[in-house]
């Protein structure tokens, strides 16, 4: 075994796990706020490099510009889906409310094919390309881009939660939504929040993703990773989404290149039986407490 | 009479899920600066009237069908629950609800919400410490491992923070050691002196309700059976025998005699 070349896929399986930990964040906010699984959340991502896309190759922006756009864009889309599909779906059955987002990735797969046409698009390139070497290892530079951007907004996001008397809300909220009302949080508003935020940071997961991997009408599929990770993680908890993202993007890095990219999701989602039998909160989901 | 009562409940009717008719044509008033007990049975609809004054009804799918409610002289129906909460209406929930896994001190902060758009300056949790020193030596930690006393006390703690005109109260006493209760409810009379807040508290034990408040209504099925001042209420024959336990003589009854109960309810024909 060559230590170097394990190291790289190694790296490589962090980036891509980065990427997945961001989108799991912002499927654990929407989660944690309104209870909504929502499995749009790679189609959003996507729509997200499309902007990008639209703002800097159709546009001529420059990409400072243009990554405001997608993160916008994503942000617009967020509003409009609480408002419009969410927010009327209250008190409907999960599992209704769970197809609305599963129809809602499909239009929006379709509205892409439809503005940009269904072949891959490669992104503008926008970030340093000199390569990157970790002691000897080498890492492709926008991975590495990718990874940092990633994990500085997941500090923010976790320390929002943590520190901030809107995490204290979004918290509130998702404990108690009778209290939370009672105490004087305008629960509305914090679902309506978590959705913008969240498709925000999406959409900008979207762009980094798009950077590295092109975008396609099918990259939605994305999400199904993702979704892989927030469950082995725990639908509730950014902590949860951390961990299982670069979990599961060394997994399938690992497995890649060593059984072939077709076992990928097979390894992946194995993972996460094993995760839902062991623990069905997933590693950091949050039980009950016990009153002792 | 509008001005002077802070809380005016005017013949309402309550409806759960457009079928079950839980309050007929109740009204009650609670004046500026008093405590006003509200006692009543199990199922009495107790709860559901506070959380017809709270708006907090329509997330249990209950609905306020006719009648009208009035804070400060101003009708409530179409404010949501967290602007009624911004206006000085606070509502501390049956069963305490706190936030569990929130520590103590973010339980308080979700509780400055209340504040919003008010123009209050930025809270100090020093008030809520002073009246509950133990709430202040747990602060750091979750609010769920807190034991039901404690929990009440944050419970009325949040209710502090958020500078309310009127407190409705359901069931402070709500499984607590009679110690506790009585040290809560202590302090619920020493909030009322201190600071003038008003308070609508739901009990079933009558005893301390009544030894804090000082008006009280009695409320059977859905309507109200007895009212007045809290001194005439101890003096009601009835109202000793059935809630406070007390025979005629003033000693305490035996449960062998409760039969007596149907044929002495007379004021429910």
């Amino acid at each position: 075994m060559d230590w170097l070349f394990l190291t790289e896929v190694f790296l490589a399986g962090l980036g891509a796990g980065a990427l997945y930990a961001v989108t799991g964040v912002a499927f654990v906010l929407i989660y944690k706020a309104t209870r909504v699984v929502n499995l749009a959340i790679g189609e959003i991502l996507m729509l997200g490099g499309y902007a990008f896309f639209g703002a800097a190759a159709g546009w001529h922006l420059p990409a400072w510009i243009a990554l405001p756009v997608a993160v916008l864009s994503g942000a617009l889309v967020g509003a409009v889906v609480e408002r419009g599909l969410i927010r009327p779906m209250l008190g409907e059955s999960p599992i209704s409310v769970f197809m609305v987002t599963i129809g809602l990735g499909s239009i929006l797969a379709g509205f892409v094919q439809v503005v940009w046409g269904a072949d891959p698009l490669r992104l503008p390139e926008f970030m340093p390309s000199a390569p990157i070497f970790l002691g000897e290892a080498y890492l492709a530079p926008k991975v590495a881009y990718g990874f940092l951007a990633a994990m500085l907004v997941l500090a923010a996001c976790v320390s929002a939660l943590r520190f901030s008397r809107g995490g204290v809300a979004l918290k509130a909220t998702a404990a108690d939504q009778g209290a939370a009302y009672s105490v004087g949080i305008d629960v509305p508003r914090v679902f309506s929040l978590s959705w913008i935020v969240a498709c925000a940071v999406a959409a900008g997961a979207g762009v980094l993703v798009g950077a590295i991997g092109g975008i396609s009408p099918t990259m939605g599929v994305f999400g199904l990773s993702v979704l892989v990770v927030v469950i082995v993680g725990g639908l509730d908890s950014m902590v949860g989404a951390l961990v299982g993202g670069l979990l599961i993007g060394v997994v399938e890095a690992f497995a890649g290149t060593f059984l072939g990219g077709e076992y990928k999701f097979l390894v992946t989602f194995s993972i996460m039986i094993l995760v839902l039998m062991l623990r069905p909160y997933g590693l950091f989901g949050t039980h009950e407490i016990e009153r002792l | 009479m509008a001005a002077q009562h802070l809380l005016e409940v005017d013949n309402i009717e309550v409806v759960y899920n457009r079928t079950i008719q839980v309050l007929r044509g109740l009204s009650l008033v609670v004046p500026k600066g008093r405590i006003v007990a509200l006692l009543g049975s199990n199922g009495a609809g107790k709860s559901t009237l506070l959380k017809a004054v709270s708006n907090l009804l329509g997330i249990e799918d209950g609905a306020v069908t006719s009648g009208a409610i009035r804070f400060e002289g101003e009708d409530i129906a179409a404010l949501p629950p967290h602007a009624l909460v911004r206006r000085g209406l606070f509502h501390v929930m049956e069963g305490r609800r706190i936030f569990e896994d929130l520590t103590v001190e973010e339980n308080l902060t979700a509780a400055t919400f209340a504040l919003s758009g008010r123009g209050l300056p930025t809270p100090s949790f020093d008030r809520v410490y002073a009246y509950f020193p133990r709430l202040y030596e747990r602060r750091k930690g979750l609010a769920g491992y807190l034991s039901g006393g404690e929990q009440q006390m944050l419970a009325i703690g949040r209710a502090l923070v958020a500078e309310p005109s009127l407190i409705l109260l359901d069931e402070p006493s709500l499984g607590l050691a009679p110690k506790m209760v009585e040290e809560i409810f202590t302090i619920i009379a020493r909030i009322n002196a201190d600071e003038g807040v008003s308070m609508l508290l739901v009990e079933q034990n009558a005893t301390v309700a009544l030894a804090v408040a000082h008006e009280g209504y009695i409320m059977e099925t859905g309507k109200l059976v007895i009212e007045g001042p809290v001194d005439k209420l101890i003096r009601d024959q009835d109202v000793r025998e059935f809630y406070l336990g007390l025979g005629g003589a003033g000693d305490a009854k035996s449960y062998r005699d409760v039969k007596h109960y149907k044929r002495r309810k007379r004021w429910l024909s």
